[in-house]
């Protein structure tokens, strides 16, 4: 005999409706003041912080010596993200593949693309290497909206800053004044390391360099590196043995010394064409954090410009 | 153009209604002949005067109206400065990302509002596969272009988010998901509405595309409706829940018509089916983690509205990823159990009203070598949800190559030990090969 279930619609209902409101325990969320601000980078942290001083409490998804490309979205993101008055991104689509089903899942209508509290920092920066033609994958995994390190520039930085400065000025007005002196000193503080730096990297002026990846224009632009070639043939593809083979001739032809290459990437072959031209391969951090020393933007400058100059005295 | 010429008759017009009055003062001035020739002079160049104004006035006009046109006509040119150094005062004020795109913005930015306007993001994943050996039961064709899934994904308004995915396959089209997400809910509830994969466990909310391996687990075949799984109309809702510490707690409630393939079938209105899923999840370092999950699912079954079919689901995933060499190296095992409860009439005895109770597991392992090769390898056990007394098993070995991330190509040796009657059974040795490709932006799936 086939079990009668005339109960059943409200068996449903009453399971569906339990379910829901079991789902609507309030998250036990703090009510200090702090403006909670995650970033998708380290450097965007850094200079969240920078401005913000301590009246905000600033956390980055990715870790400096992490791939920006590619993040798990994990789900111990989601609850910082939920929590979040401000989101900073990087935008340019770099965080593309795993940023946007963190916002949709944080269920923080705050952080929102378009919400008051997500700030795209590439709206602030000057942003290199625009494809102005037809952009395809042919050419690898292509940016279509320019290069997304460009926080490697301590003008970007220093912009970045600025509308950040902007942007927590309008969500606290009160400590409108705080945040413009803290700007204020950031800029005072970055100018005159600026000069150090540019001072420290004048001698290198003009100098060939090949990059693993393509993460260094806006550095190379503002230290007056020239960046003649890549590791990878095409970004986000790995290298291959003919382009090896290419990439060696040409830095023998152009005297080429200095390979620099981000912590995430395999050493196996910039190694290889250190050997065969005489090159060395100098690790850069393209992120606050990559190394524990680093620990906020000024040490970043600091931290990379020493390692080239090492690199382009031992070299020559 | 339009406004030039409506300008330049404007031009027109007043200067002839100068011309007239400058006549009618010169007709009066004749009538008086008493007025001394100063007064006249005097007259005509207060006339002059005020048409020089005239003019001076017209004149900015025009210059004005040729000044606010110009930028619009260089605007594309702009695009292409976009590299060039931006002046501190001209910098936005805010950064107001909804808005449309200002020329300053574009000096700034990317070019992101010109690249892509309103339209979704589109994208177009074909799947192609091949099969060769030996499979006495369920034998799949030489080789089919499986399907070939069309994703359309837009933020719709600033409360909500759509996701379709419409797969074109063999036998026809197929609405796979399509869904609008509310994301502006109170209290911290994200509901979707819409077509969609149940949170049902987790393989049963992954894409085709998005599969470790190249077929469903058998368990996925046998219990949970086959390729498509619990996918239906209906509501979704989710919710973070209060957790211990370092822990993230998820609740999923969802409320479905009650039609999946051949796991639920409404024969009446009434009869919805509901799925609700517990995930709680933990990172035991920073890079591994841990993800448990618990599943449960009710819906009628095709025997009718007194037929139910009760689904319970155990699910549990150990990731490890490296984060400095994340693109490298990474391992992850995955297992998913399956209770299935399912009236129905006894196989043996078509009489006797029964609840057949049938059990199924995959486990698998993967481990990527370097940037471009993966090697997995899965082990199936499963019931028929019909006779449980039907068990079939199987494992199966998995290679996959990554010529980039928008292509994979992908082997699999498969081994079915699958029953065909109590004990008697069907071996199937089967070697298949898989193409993947992506074109345009598909969104990320989540973790």
């Amino acid at each position: 005999m086939p079990r009668l279930l005339t109960k059943t619609r409200f068996t449903v209902i009453a399971t569906s409706l339990a379910l829901v409101f079991s789902l609507l325990f309030p998250v036990v969320g703090s009510a200090d003041s702090k403006i909670r601000i995650m970033t998708a980078t380290t450097d965007l942290a850094s200079l969240a912080q920078e401005v913000g001083g301590d009246k905000v409490d600033v956390e980055s998804v990715a870790r400096g010596y992490q791939d920006p490309h590619f993040v798990d979205p994990k789900p111990s993101f989601l609850l910082k993200l939920s929590k979040a008055e401000l989101l900073i991104v990087v935008g340019l689509e770099l965080e593309i593949g795993w940023l946007p089903p963190l916002i949709t899942q944080s269920s923080n209508p705050r952080i929102q693309v378009g919400a008051p509290g997500y700030f795209d920092a590439s709206r602030f920066a000057r942003i290199l290497e625009l494809p102005t033609g037809q952009v395809t994958r042919a050419e690898g995994d292509v940016h279509p909206l320019g290069n997304p390190h460009y926080s490697l520039d301590p003008d970007n930085g220093l912009r970045i800053a600025k509308g950040i400065q902007t942007k927590l000025s309008e969500m606290r007005p009160n400590d409108a004044t705080y945040f413009a002196q803290r700007y204020d000193a950031f800029e005072r503080r970055l100018k005159q390391s600026d000069q150090q730096w540019q001072a420290q990297m004048k001698p290198y002026a003009g100098r060939k360099v090949v990059t693993y990846h393509r993460s260094w224009p806006n550095f190379a632009e503002h230290f007056g590196l020239n960046v003649v070639g890549y590791v990878e043939p095409r970004p986000g593809i790995p290298p291959s043995p003919q382009h090896t083979v290419e990439l060696i001739g040409q830095m023998k032809r152009e005297g080429v010394k200095v390979i620099m290459v981000e912590p995430y990437f395999d050493l196996k072959t910039p190694n290889s064409i250190a050997r065969e031209t005489g090159a060395q391969v100098v690790v850069l951090m393209p992120s606050v954090g990559g190394e524990k020393e680093i620990t906020d933007y000024f040490k970043l400058f600091d931290y990379d410009i020493a390692k080239l100059k090492k690199a382009f005295d031992e070299t020559h | 153009m339009k406004r030039l010429a409506a300008l330049s008759a404007l031009l027109l017009f007043s200067s002839i209604a100068h011309a007239q009055d400058a006549s009618s003062v010169q007709i009066k001035s004749d009538r008086s002949p008493a007025k001394t020739e100063d007064s006249r002079m005097k007259a005509l160049e207060e006339q002059v005067r005020t048409l020089a104004g005239e003019v001076a006035l017209l004149r900015s006009e025009l210059k004005e109206l040729r000044e606010t046109k110009s930028p619009e006509q260089s605007s594309g040119q702009q695009v292409l400065l976009a590299s060039a150094h931006p002046e501190t005062g001209m910098l936005p004020a805010s950064p107001a990302p909804a808005a449309p795109q200002a020329v300053q913005t574009q000096t700034f930015g990317g070019a992101s509002g010109n690249a892509k306007l309103l339209n979704p993001d589109i994208s177009l994943i074909g799947d192609f596969i091949g099969t060769t050996g030996h499979n006495g039961v369920a034998p799949g064709p030489s080789l089919e272009l499986h399907e070939s899934e069309i994703g359309l994904q837009a933020i719709i308004d600033p409360y909500s988010r759509a996701d379709a995915f419409l797969s074109f396959g063999e036998t026809g089209v197929n609405v796979e998901e399509a869904y609008i997400t509310f994301t502006s809910l109170p209290a911290g509830l994200l509901l979707k509405a819409g077509k969609k994969r149940a949170d049902f466990g987790k393989v049963n909310t992954i894409h085709n595309h998005a599969l470790p391996f190249i077929d469903r687990p058998l368990v996925t075949n046998n219990l949970v409706g086959g390729e498509d799984g619990i996918d239906d109309a209906g509501f979704f809702l989710s919710r973070f829940l209060p957790a211990p510490k370092n822990w993230f707690l998820e609740g999923s409630a969802e409320l479905m018509r009650g039609d999946s393939d051949d796991l639920f079938h409404a024969s009446r209105r009434q009869d919805v089916s509901v799925v609700g899923h517990l995930r709680a999840y933990r990172d035991l370092s920073e890079s591994t983690n841990l993800d448990l999950g618990v599943s449960y699912a009710r819906g009628h079954n095709n025997l009718g509205s007194n037929f139910l079919t009760n689904l319970y689901g155990g699910d549990a995933t150990l990731r490890w990823r490296p984060l400095r060499r994340a693109i490298y190296n990474s391992f992850m095992f995955r297992t998913e159990l399956f209770w299935s409860a399912r009236d129905q009439f006894s196989p043996t005895v078509p009489t006797l009203f029964q609840t057949q109770h049938a059990f199924g597991l995959y486990a698998y392992a993967e481990y990527r070598v370097n940037r471009r090769w993966t090697v997995g390898g899965r082990f199936d056990r499963s019931g028929h949800a019909t006779d449980a007394h039907l068990t079939d098993s199987g494992f199966s070995g998995i290679l996959t190559y990554w010529p980039s991330e928008f292509s994979q190509i992908r082997g699999q040796y498969r081994f079915g030990h699958l029953a065909t009657a109590p004990s008697d059974f069907s071996n199937a040795s089967e070697f298949l090969f898989q193409f993947l490709f992506v074109m345009g932006a598909h969104g990320a799936h989540p973790f």
